[in-house]
Parts: structure tokens; C-alpha cells; sequence
């Protein structure tokens, strides 16, 4: 422009803004149309519209051809499953959020007091970078209940064999009537007696290396003899007979009993025989001591309908938390310091200090959190799909999964499945409502 | 500035064009067979969807290069679909369906034969009559006429086991039900856990229920129970839960014992028996075991692992396989298409197939030979000469009950194996809203 240049060669001192340029109406409009259209066409066909069509869905039957009122909705609260489904998503709502806000903020106040700190807070972070689903695929493998296979139980289980041996035939069974579910021979022993502890289901596997072939016991005048052996040969044999192949069991504790009272007790041999010298009379039974058979640990049943839950939140926390620190210890470090100074220098021990001062500040930032993983919890979807094990997926399930699994796991009720959705947005309305609300206030 | 915005406007609007242009589209594959040079006039393009993908793609890519030297002129366009039956039903609406397709159930064929959109293939019914037995036949019929051809064939009724722990046992596998349980018994008194169950997968509990039930109480009310023209309180269905309880309920002789059986899922449950030392000497299911742990276990066939028919039931039905099948249909009809559903009825076409491994056909004319080892021969000649054929009773019914509740419900008796008729009331009302509902 002319008159601009002729300013620039003689700049006045008092700058003057250029005359705005007549504009008719429609362009002034066409301006931030051209800027909110393609967002606007983008929410209204991805978001808007598809979320009134599954509402007018819900309406509507499962093929889509009958209007049936609220069918759907009577089916929603009258479907055990669904109830099973809006407790476990009370249960997530209750615990998840409030357990990730407040283990975000201790450990957003204690990670500012070490060292090392920004490598603790991406170590804690990483988990947020791995997908939902793969969390609970890690996690699945994590809780298996076999301690050989789960790391969880495997750690308990190193804990537990401390504590607890387990025994060394954990599995055996007597393989006759003559012996009974106690592993104690039934047949009352005087001197010269005979005992025949056999045992099957023992694994040729867990049969110590250094056996031998068993032999039936041979009668002996003062003392009571016996034989403890895997009855088992190929095609089973014949139980409470020592056959050919059959290998005695070294090193198992027989004790003896007199009117249910322990009297003695010795180890067999390479070959599973045991001698008790210095009896007389009559009255004694033979019993292969309990601990033998001491079941191992068998690992908590962490994918089972009762814990199943509580795992999966566990699961949950361990992304969660890291991202609820992060931000939070964004939000501390935005706390003017002279204020804590100040609650210091007035006496203030530091837990009063976290507790009326650092919190309060914080309080903005907590809501926003706890907001978030609120929402985050509602929809709470392939932790559930990756986790849970099929037989327990209806004790696990959160009525975000019902709605997936009734529209598309083959049953195709989409009006269910609609009428779900619908239920699940409403829950969601009071968050949506308040995030807005305090996103207006801070504006 | 206001010109500067449309030009922004529009680029956007571009972008979105292409990446939804880049969003559909899929892979076509065009066979491009070596043209041997053989009496045919017919010419032109058949267009086939089915579900192969990798390995099996390649092996019916081998298939319709048999094909293309009986008929150097036809070309077949073959394109995978993860779902052919959603790709197709889409297809058939927009009208461009393809020429033939195979479809992995025949109760998605009925549905196309009741919307008018499959032709009937009479013209091979001979080739078919010759070379399958009457349920393969009677599966591919509809109304009378002939509409599907059976090409790939699925077998259920299959025991596979542990050799070693077999051996160790000294057992030899059972033909008869009885037999089963009582080498059940001296499996375990030899130290393993006699059956290994995929309880946290409800199917493979349905597969036993109904390789027990087909046996027990014949082929007639197999397809009545299918159906739901019997319920499911019937006394049948509650003998043959009767006769399951005495697996499910020998709770020490199940790998994990039953608590542990339902959180094992189907892999780790082949697992158990492919392993060395076992965790279980057997596991009820199909002849896709092995594929699950292959790569991952070194368990060798016949020396690590066999296979046996699922045993007789009161001595009926030795020879009775329940299954699943891939059927060929045709959406329209002309010689090209004709030419090509003719050439999957013969032996030929399948024995191609059959020597790549991983398949077995239904056609009863395949030489045995045709198999690459004795163990896909044995499941596969057990297919293909079953006496009487059945599909999957799960598959057939609605997937509210045989895909869902179905399981749920086996999986509550596996849990409490005394409880017979409450499982079958609690499966009869589930069946009763499936059934209503669809």
C-alpha cells in the first residue's frame, strides 16, 4: 500500500492502525468457518452423529427392523451378567481412581526429595507406553496360578517352601485297600509281622535314582519288617503284591504305632524295606509319616472369579500410577517455594506442610487426575479382553465389555449392545459436566 | 489471506480423500499358473474369496495351478477375507459378489440359498455323489438341489496323547469308551494326570460333550438337540453329562485338577501333553492340536505323540466324526466358474493340497498316500470315511448359546461335576432365549 510506504520514509511517532478494510458479512463468516469446518465435519460425522445413532439404536431391535421402545433397557436390568458388569464397574470406579491419585502424589512428593529422580519418573512412566492390551497380556502370563509358570506365585511359592517343605511324593496314593487314605497299613502287626506300604501314582520321574528292585518282606521273630514300593507296573499289576520291576522307595520315614501313638520310626532302604528290631507282643501299625505326602504349594488363584478384580486393578495401577506422578509432579513444581518456606519457618513439621499447604495448591491438579482416570476407568475394556481367563470372564467383565462382547462376539445384539452404550454415556454425563465446568472456570 | 484459507480447506479436505481412499482396497492375488496344454475351450476370470491366508494360501494357490493346466485359459483371482462370510454378505448386497467363494459353515450357505444369491451346481452332483460320502453330500443340499461342495474338512473326534506316558502306563489306546476310562485310572495310578482340559476355552468342553453325546445317543438326536426341537433336559443330553462327569469329575486325574483345568486355556492344555516329562497323558480334541505347538515344542510324531479316534461309546460309533468343514459355493454361474467348482470336487484337486500338509479333505477318493504323514493320513481317512458326519453342534446353533452360554454353563460343571440336571436345566433355558432371540 502507498500510504505505508510514504509512513516508512517519514515514520510518525505515534503509530496508527491501518482502516479496516470494508468486508461484506459472508466473507467475515467464511474466514473461521474455513478454520472450524474441517473439525466440525470431523465431530460431526465421527462423533455426534454415530453417538445419537446408537442412542436411536438402543430403541430398536437386534436386527434393526422393529421399533420395541425400551425392550433393551428392560433386558439391561434384567441380565445377571450386566448386574455382575455394573458392580465391577462400582468397584473400579471406587477404588482405581482414588488409589492412582493419591499413590501419584506420595510418590510425586517423595521422588523431588532423591536423587536419580528423573530416571525413577521414567522407569514409573514406561508402563504408560506399552498398550492397555499388552499390560494385560504381561499381566495374564504374571498371575498364572502355577508357581512354575506365574512370576507372582513363583515368588510367593520361594517365600512358602520356606516356610513349608513340601513332601517328596506329593501325588502318591496307596495303591490297596490294605493301606488307608492315612498311608497307615491296616492290618495289626505283632512281632514277626509284615507290613506292605505300596504306593501308586508316583511318576517313574520322581522315583530316586538310587532304587531297587522291592522285595516282600521276610518274616523276622522280635521285630516287624515291611516294604514301602511304587505298586505299579506297566498295565497296573496287581496292587498290594511286590512284582518284577517294581522299585522299592529309599529314604521314606515309616513310624510305629501302638494304640495311635508314635513308638518308633526309621528309613528304608535302597530297596524300600524298613526293620523295627525290639518288639513284642501285638497291637503295632506301620504308617508312612503324613509330611511324605505334603501337598506343594498350590499358588494363589489370582485368575479365579474371586480375585480377579483386584488383579486386574493391580494391573490397572501399575500404567497408571506413573502418568498420575508425572503430572502431579508438574503441578508441584509449579508451587511458588517461598510458601512452603514461609509454612517451614513458622514452624510447621513437613507432614503438615504436605498436608495444609503442598495439597491444597494442589487440589486443581488432583481433580484433573482423578477425573481423568474416573473416565479412563468407565471404559475400562482390554485389560479385561487380555486378562481375564474365558471361564471367568463374566465375573470379570465391566459394562463397557458387555457391550463390545453382546454387539460383536457373534451374537450381533446390536440393540442390546446399543441400549448399553447408552447406559455406559450417561454414567459418563457428570464427568463430562464437570470437566467442562472447571475447564470454564480456569478459562 | 481469506484465499490462503480455502487453500488450506482444500488440502485438508485431500488428505482426507486419500487416506480414505488408502483405507479400502485389499490384496488381490492373481494365479499365474505354468500353461500345460490340455483339450479346453473354456476361457476367461473367476473370482474366489475364502479365509486361507500364509501357508494355506499358498497351498490352494498350488491348487489352482493344478487348475490353470487343465484349463490354460481361465485365470482365478483369488483374494483372502479374515471373515468371508461379513465380506461376502457385503458384497451380495452391493451386488459384486464373487464367482465362487468357500465359506466356512453350512449354515451361512443356507443363508445365501435364502436370499437368492448362490446358484445351484447340479451340474457337478455326479462328480460330488462319487467322490463323498451321503452327509457330505446331504450338508451341500438345500431344497433339493445341490449347492456346495465340501473341499476342506475339519476333524473333531480325535484323542491325542502322550506316547511315553502311554508306555509308562502300559496302556494302548482305546477304542472303546469303557476302555478309556479304565486306562484313565491306571494312567494315573503310573504317576500323570490322565486327561489335560482347556477348561478356560468353553468350546473344547462343548467338543466332548458332543463326541460323547453323538455316540451315546445317535446321529437322529444329535440333529434334534442341534436344532432345539429336544431341549436340553432331555434324558439323553443328561446321560451323556453323566458319562462326561466321569472325566470332568475324576477331578485328581485332570492336569491342575478342575480348578486348574479352567483357567488353562486351549494352547497350554496341548502344552501339558506335548511336553516331556507330561503333565497329562491326553487331550480331547481336533486335528489341529499339533499346529498349536508347532515351532514350540520338539515333541516328534508317533515317538513323542499320536493320535487316536475318539473311542465308541457303548460300543456305537467308532467310526462317527464330528467337525467343521469349508464349503465351495458359486455366486454366478458361468463356464469359467463351473469349470473350476468341477475341478475341486476331484481327488486330484485335493491331493494337491493334501501332499503340502496341513489339510484334510472330506473326498473320500484321496489316496491316503496323498498325505504327507501317518498322522494326518489317520485323521484325515477318519474324516473322509466316517460313517456318519456331523458338524460342530456349537457352530450351529446361535452364538448367544453355542458361542457364549453354552460354554459358561460346561464350565460351571466342570466346576461341580455331580451337578448333571442342573447343568441341563441351566443349559435348556439359555438355549430357550438363544433360539427365541434369533
Amino acid at each position: 500500500m502507498t500510504s505505508t510506504s510514504v509512513r516508512a520514509e517519514f515514520p510518525d511517532p505515534v503509530r496508527t492502525p491501518p482502516a479496516p478494510r470494508p468486508v461484506s458479512r459472508a466473507r467475515s463468516l467464511l474466514l473461521p468457518a474455513s478454520f472450524l469446518g474441517p473439525a466440525a465435519v470431523l465431530l460431526i460425522v465421527w462423533m455426534i452423529y454415530p453417538a445419537l445413532r446408537t442412542v436411536a439404536r438402543s430403541f430398536w431391535n437386534d436386527r434393526g427392523n422393529k421399533f420395541v421402545w425400551f425392550q433393551n433397557y428392560d433386558r439391561l436390568f434384567s441380565d445377571s451378567v450386566i448386574h455382575t458388569a455394573i458392580k465391577n464397574n462400582v468397584i473400579w470406579i471406587a477404588v482405581a481412581p482414588l488409589t492412582v491419585t493419591l499413590l501419584g502424589l506420595v510418590l510425586a512428593v517423595l521422588i523431588e526429595r532423591i536423587a536419580w529422580q528423573s530416571a525413577l519418573k521414567v522407569i514409573l512412566f514406561m508402563p504408560l507406553a506399552i498398550s492397555l492390551f499388552a499390560v494385560g497380556v504381561i499381566w495374564r502370563i504374571m498371575y498364572l496360578q502355577e508357581p512354575d509358570k506365574g512370576a507372582i506365585n513363583a515368588g510367593l511359592n520361594a517365600i512358602h517352601d520356606v516356610v513349608k517343605e513340601p513332601g517328596v511324593l506329593p501325588r502318591a496314593e496307596p495303591s490297596s485297600p490294605a493301606v488307608n487314605s492315612r498311608f497307615v497299613y491296616t492290618k495289626q502287626l505283632g512281632s514277626g509281622g509284615t507290613a506292605l506300604l505300596g504306593l501308586t501314582a508316583i511318576s517313574p520321574q520322581n522315583v530316586p535314582s538310587d532304587a531297587e528292585q522291592a522285595e516282600t518282606p521276610q518274616s523276622k521273630q522280635g521285630a516287624i519288617t515291611g516294604v514301602v514300593w511304587r505298586d505299579f507296573s506297566p498295565g497296573g499289576g496287581k496292587p498290594g503284591v511286590v512284582e518284577k520291576g517294581e522299585l522299592g522307595i529309599p529314604g521314606v520315614t515309616v513310624s510305629l504305632l501302638k494304640d495311635g501313638k508314635k513308638t518308633d520310626s526309621t528309613t528304608t532302604d535302597t530297596k524300600g524295606a524298613f526293620t523295627f528290631d525290639g518288639v513284642s507282643g501285638s497291637g503295632y501299625q506301620a504308617q508312612i509319616a503324613p509330611a511324605t505326602f505334603a501337598q506343594p504349594w498350590g499358588g494363589v488363584q489370582w485368575l479365579g472369579s474371586k480375585l480377579i478384580t483386584p488383579a486386574m486393578i493391580i494391573a490397572f495401577l501399575w500404567t497408571a500410577v506413573g502418568f498420575a506422578m508425572v503430572v502431579i509432579g508438574a503441578g508441584l513444581s509449579a508451587i511458588p517455594r517461598d510458601v512452603l518456606e514461609a509454612a517451614r519457618t513458622d514452624g510447621a513439621t513437613e507432614f503438615q506442610v504436605f498436608r495444609r499447604v503442598t495439597v491444597p495448591l494442589l487440589m486443581p491438579v488432583l481433580t484433573v487426575v482423578f477425573v481423568t482416570q474416573m473416565i479412563g476407568v468407565l471404559k475400562i475394556f482390554d485389560i479385561i479382553y487380555a486378562i481375564a481367563p474365558g471361564s471367568v470372564q463374566n465375573d470379570a467383565t465391566t459394562l463397557a465389555f458387555e457391550m463390545w462382547k453382546r454387539s460383536f462376539l457373534g451374537a450381533n445384539a446390536f440393540g442390546f449392545g446399543a441400549a448399553i452404550a447408552s447406559f455406559l454415556m450417561l454414567l459418563f454425563v457428570p464427568f463430562l459436566i464437570y470437566q467442562v465446568r472447571s475447564q470454564r472456570r480456569n478459562n | 489471506m481469506s484465499k490462503r484459507a480455502w487453500a488450506v480447506f482444500a488440502a485438508l479436505t485431500f488428505a482426507l480423500a486419500v487416506v480414505a481412499a488408502g483405507c479400502g482396497g485389499g490384496g488381490d492375488n492373481e494365479s499365474k499358473g505354468g500353461g500345460g496344454s490340455t483339450t479346453s475351450n473354456v476361457k476367461g476370470t473367476v473370482s474366489f474369496i475364502a479365509v486361507w491366508t500364509g501357508p494355506e494360501q499358498q497351498s490352494i494357490q498350488a491348487v489352482f495351478n493344478g487348475f490353470k493346466k487343465k484349463y490354460p485359459n481361465v485365470t482365478v483371482k483369488y483374494k483372502s477375507a479374515k471373515d468371508p462370510g461379513q465380506v461376502i454378505t457385503t458384497a451380495v448386497q452391493g451386488g459384486n459378489p464373487p464367482d465362487v467363494a468357500a465359506l466356512n459353515s453350512p449354515g451361512l450357505m443356507k443363508g445365501f440359498v435364502d436370499q437368492d444369491a448362490l446358484k445351484p451346481i447340479d451340474f457337478a452332483k455326479s462328480d460330488v455323489e462319487a467322490n463323498f460320502s451321503a452327509d457330505w453330500v446331504k450338508f451341500g443340499t438345500v431344497n433339493g438341489k445341490l449347492y456346495g461342495l465340501f473341499f476342506k474338512g475339519a476333524n473333531k473326534s480325535t484323542v491325542w496323547y502322550n506316547v511315553h506316558a502311554f508306555d509308562d502306563a502300559g496302556v494302548e489306546p482305546p477304542t472303546e469308551w469303557s476302555d478309556l476310562l479304565k486306562d484313565a485310572k491306571t494312567i494315573s495310578a503310573s504317576g500323570t494326570p490322565a486327561y489335560s482340559l482347556g477348561g478356560a476355552d468353553g468350546w473344547t468342553l462343548t467338543d466332548l460333550f458332543e463326541n460323547i453325546y453323538i455316540r451315546q445317543a445317535g446321529p437322529e438326536k444329535y440333529d434334534q438337540l442341534a436344532d432345539h426341537k429336544i431341549p436340553w433336559t432331555d434324558p439323553s443330553v443328561t446321560k451323556a453329562l453323566t458319562e462326561m462327569a466321569k472325566i470332568t469329575g475324576d477331578t485328581k486325574n485332570i492336569a491342575g485338577g478342575s480348578s486348574g483345568a479352567l483357567q488353562t486355556n486351549f494352547p497350554d492344555s496341548v502344552t501339558n501333553v506335548f511336553s516331556n516329562p507330561p503333565k497329562a497323558a491326553m487331550i480331547f480334541e481336533g486335528d489341529f492340536v499339533p499346529g498349536v505347538v508347532a515351532g514350540q515344542s520338539t515333541a516328534k510324531p508317533k515317538t513323542d505323540y499320536n493320535v487316536f479316534p475318539f473311542p465308541a461309546v457303548g460300543g456305537k460309533g467308532g467310526d462317527y466324526v464330528v467337525g467343521g468343514g469349508d464349503v465351495v459355493v458359486m455366486f454366478k454361474d458361468n463356464p469359467a466358474a463351473r469349470a473350476l467348482v468341477k475341478y475341486l470336487a476331484t481327488p486330484e484337486a485335493a491331493e494337491i493340497w493334501a501332499k503340502r500338509g496341513g489339510y484334510s479333505s472330506p473326498n473320500k477318493n484321496v489316496a491316503e498316500s496323498a498325505y504327507p504323514d501317518e498322522i494326518t493320513r489317520t485323521t484325515a481317512t477318519a474324516l473322509a470315511k466316517a460313517s456318519t458326519f456331523r458338524f460342530d453342534m456349537s457352530d450351529l446353533a446361535p452364538a448367544t448359546f453355542g458361542g457364549d452360554a453354552e460354554f459358561t454353563d460346561l464350565q460351571a460343571f466342570l466346576k461341580s461335576p455331580s451337578n448333571v440336571s442342573g447343568t441341563a436345566s441351566k443349559l435348556e433355558s439359555d438355549a430357550k432365549k438363544a433360539y427365541k432371540a434369533s
